[in-house]
């Protein structure tokens, strides 16, 4: 048997820092978001490899267009704008056609008004905290205890924290945006982090109530030595669909597929280095 | 009654197999000196049961970001309807949105109308539609049809205004009295022209106007621009008009269906205007089957190499899960998106976790040195607790995401919905695979 919760200082420690520096981006640097939540056109077209982009923001001028960014990425030529007509994105369509020639194909054209995005974040909320107070109520009366439930919990916002955190990153640096698969990945990673956890906490549970062990540390470290291989593994398969996705999945849902990788590594890292140690705390704090 | 039950298993594993069949994919077959080609795709229900027809294929559903097409958000302006009649005017608009999609010739439209507090919107979902301006002026048209007479007779003589300009008063006949409007030819000339019937109120007040407007002008007008203003010949009683102008065909049906579909009763706004073009859609399928099954082939080899014939096991567990959920996809259908992929893979992941739970508590017992029948037995009574209580967390989730009841505060978005369905879905056949299949697996083939 391994004593994990010996070390329970260092892992308060790393999920500090790696939620610190997560804050940090955030408060720093913030987002960048799609127009999923602030509004805006995104065009994108495919066209031949190496076009001149001087071309396009003409035409792009001479439409009147409020243009933010034009990338061209191998085949891929993305254009985000504030709001357009459909009337003006096919004028820039035609135009672009007649100036890069036929090989010209519109891959996706998005029109967004600012109001949904605020709203599908606020109802997303509201469900995530129905959700949180079902897992509460289901987890009390499974366990028989409230606090599995609320370890549980803190395992899951502590996952929250960390993809939140880490993605501000990849969007500061890596141009990743916040859209509503973003919001989808931090939904899965919630009810992964429960699923994860709950496994561990079964083990306790088996302990506990066989009652052959009066000490908390002793059998947790016992539920944890045993689910440990389990628990890794489990997430290795599931890591390798992910990176099988992210190497050769498509890439509209590249950083989607990230946000996804974080948050099963990290509900992986929580259940026995987050849950475990505060359940054994609650307990410990019942008793004395 | 062991043989029955063999056969029912059969029937049922065929049943499946045949669901998930790929669709269209053609192999040449070389029997001696003729060559067969053998088209498979999966069953396509069409029975007469009673006199109800019932059809039903088993094609898998793209949703509009793997398939192409547009997807529109529509803006209901509420304000000048008074609060009782809101639910009368918002069914209204969306059954004249859904008419006029479905004269636009869309395979398989999807409108629904969206409350967010006071905000009331309008969603469609086109299939397959690449040129959306048409379609977004189509809906969104007020299209409303009126005729005018001249004021006056002296108003004609003491200006010197293009006499179109003089009618302004109104006829009280609008559209609301067109029972039909249609496309005819001119017989002499081929112009298409727009003929309209009118209903017997209609026809009654038709043949009024035209009885005191002999030899005068009468206006007929959408959306109070001057269409044709024809000089009335005689009184026409029989309810039936023609109009005619300069139409190109186009013109002349949209014009027709305009006048069909009627007035909208509130005015709506686009918000959300979304087009992905088929080859987008393509390309995401295409990397994304060759991933999944990659990344299906590394958790296979991982399963085996660690587990060895548990691992074999486990595998054939999870091949025989992924064709079941795929067969219910199909049989649903499940609409799939981008981020309903994302859910059954995540679902591929828990169907995992329930075998590894299982297996790492049968070697326990196994090493507590009990008898492998009874760690078989022991392992998987102590696994279900675990696993039934994971899953019922998920599946609590996946129920509030998917919100079934509509409820305004929560998520109605497809995205969010499509993800929380196939989550549902995996999890609910993962819970029957790993606790099912798997131990009549083990039973057969480890003991």
């Amino acid at each position: 048997m391994v004593n994990f919760l010996k070390y329970r200082r260092l892992y308060f420690l790393i999920s500090l820092m790696v939620i610190g520096i997560g804050i940090f981006s955030i408060t720093r640097w913030g987002y960048r978001y799609s127009i999923d939540f602030v509004g805006g056109t995104n065009l994108e077209y495919q066209v031949k490899k190496g076009e001149d982009i001087a071309e396009v923001k003409k035409i792009l001028e001479k439409n009147k267009v409020e243009t933010i960014s034009i990338n061209q990425n191998g085949m891929t030529l993305s254009i985000r704008a504030k709001a357009l007509t459909p009337e003006q994105s096919a004028a820039i369509e035609k135009e672009l056609r007649g100036t890069l020639g036929p090989y010209l194909a519109v891959l996706r054209s998005e029109t967004v008004g600012p109001t949904l995005g605020e709203e599908t974040v606020k109802k997303t909320i509201v469900a995530s905290a129905i959700a949180i107070v079902g897992i509460l109520i289901y987890m009390s009366f499974a366990f028989k205890s409230l606090n599995f439930a609320l370890a549980a919990i803190v395992a899951m916002v502590h996952d929250f924290l960390i993809v939140v955190g880490i993605y501000s990153l990849l969007s500061h640096f890596f141009r990743a945006e916040v859209d509503t698969l973003f919001v989808t990945a931090l939904l899965t990673t919630m009810s992964f982090s429960v699923h994860d956890t709950i496994v561990i906490f079964d083990k306790i549970r088996e302990y506990k109530s066989a009652g052959m062990d009066d000490d908390v540390n002793h059998y947790a470290n016992k539920a944890l030595t045993e689910t440990l291989v389990r628990s890794l593994n489990n997430s290795m398969t599931i890591i390798f669909m992910l990176l099988a996705l992210i190497l050769l999945g498509g890439s509209t849902i590249k950083f989607f597929i990230l946000a996804l990788l974080i948050g099963t590594i990290t509900g992986t890292y929580s259940s026995p280095f987050v849950a475990t140690p505060i359940l054994v705390w609650l307990e410990k704090r019942k008793k004395s | 009654m062991k043989f029955i039950k063999l056969i029912f298993i059969i029937l049922i594993a065929g049943l499946i197999l045949w669901i998930d069949l790929p669709e269209n994919q053609s192999f040449p077959i070389p029997l001696g000196k003729e060559k067969y080609t053998l088209t498979l795709n999966p069953p396509k229900l069409d029975v007469n049961i009673g006199s109800t027809r019932i059809i039903k294929d088993f094609t898998t559903r793209y949703g509009l970001d793997l398939r192409g097409g547009s997807h529109l958000v529509f803006e209901v302006d509420t304000r000048k309807v008074k609060s009782e009649d809101l639910q009368d005017a918002l069914n209204s608009v969306r059954d004249i949105v859904e008419r006029r999609v479905n004269l636009f010739g869309v395979s398989e439209p999807v409108i629904q109308t969206l409350q967010s507090g006071t905000v009331h919107r309008i969603s469609v979902d086109l299939p397959g539609i690449s040129d959306v301006s048409e379609a977004v002026k189509l809906i969104g048209q007020t299209a409303q049809l009126t005729f005018k007479e001249q004021a006056s007779a002296e108003a004609k003589v003491a200006t010197d205004t293009p006499y179109i300009m003089t009618l302004t008063k109104e006829t009280g006949l609008t559209g609301k009295d067109v029972k039909k409007a249609s496309v005819v030819f001119d017989q002499q000339t081929g112009q298409p022209q727009v003929s309209l019937t009118f209903s017997d109120q209609g026809s009654k007040l038709f043949g009024e106007i035209t009885q005191r407007n002999v030899g005068k002008p009468l206006g007929i007008f959408i959306d109070n621009i001057p269409i044709s203003a024809p000089t009335v010949q005689q009184a026409i009683l029989e309810g039936n008009a023609v109009i005619t102008g300069n139409f190109s065909i186009e013109e002349a049906k949209q014009l027709a269906i305009a006048i069909n579909s009627g007035a909208l009763p509130v005015p709506i706004k686009l918000i959300e205007e979304r087009n992905i073009g088929p080859s987008l859609g393509e390309m995401e399928i295409k990397k994304s089957v060759v991933a999944g099954v990659v990344g299906l082939g590394m958790v296979l080899l991982f399963m085996i190499l660690y587990y060895g014939r548990l691992g074999v096991i486990a595998s054939m567990a999870l091949v025989i899960y992924g064709l079941i959920s795929f067969a219910i996809f199909r049989t649903i259908p499940v609409v799939l998106t981008l981020s309903g992929i994302a859910g059954f893979i995540l679902s591929i992941g828990m169907a995992v976790d329930s075998n590894i739970l299982i297996f790492e508590r049968i070697k326990e017992e196994l090493r507590k040195g009990n008898d492998l029948d009874i760690a078989i037995k022991l392992g998987f009574g102590r696994a279900i607790d675990a696993i039934k209580d994971a899953n019922i967390t998920t599946l609590l989730v996946a129920f509030i995401l998917f919100n079934p009841l509509n409820w305004e505060f929560l998520p109605q978005f497809g995205l969010v919905r499509g993800f929380a369905l196939t989550l549902a879905i995996g999890v609910a056949t993962s819970l029957f695979t790993g606790i099912v299949i798997t131990k009549r697996l083990i039973e057969i083939f480890y003991k």
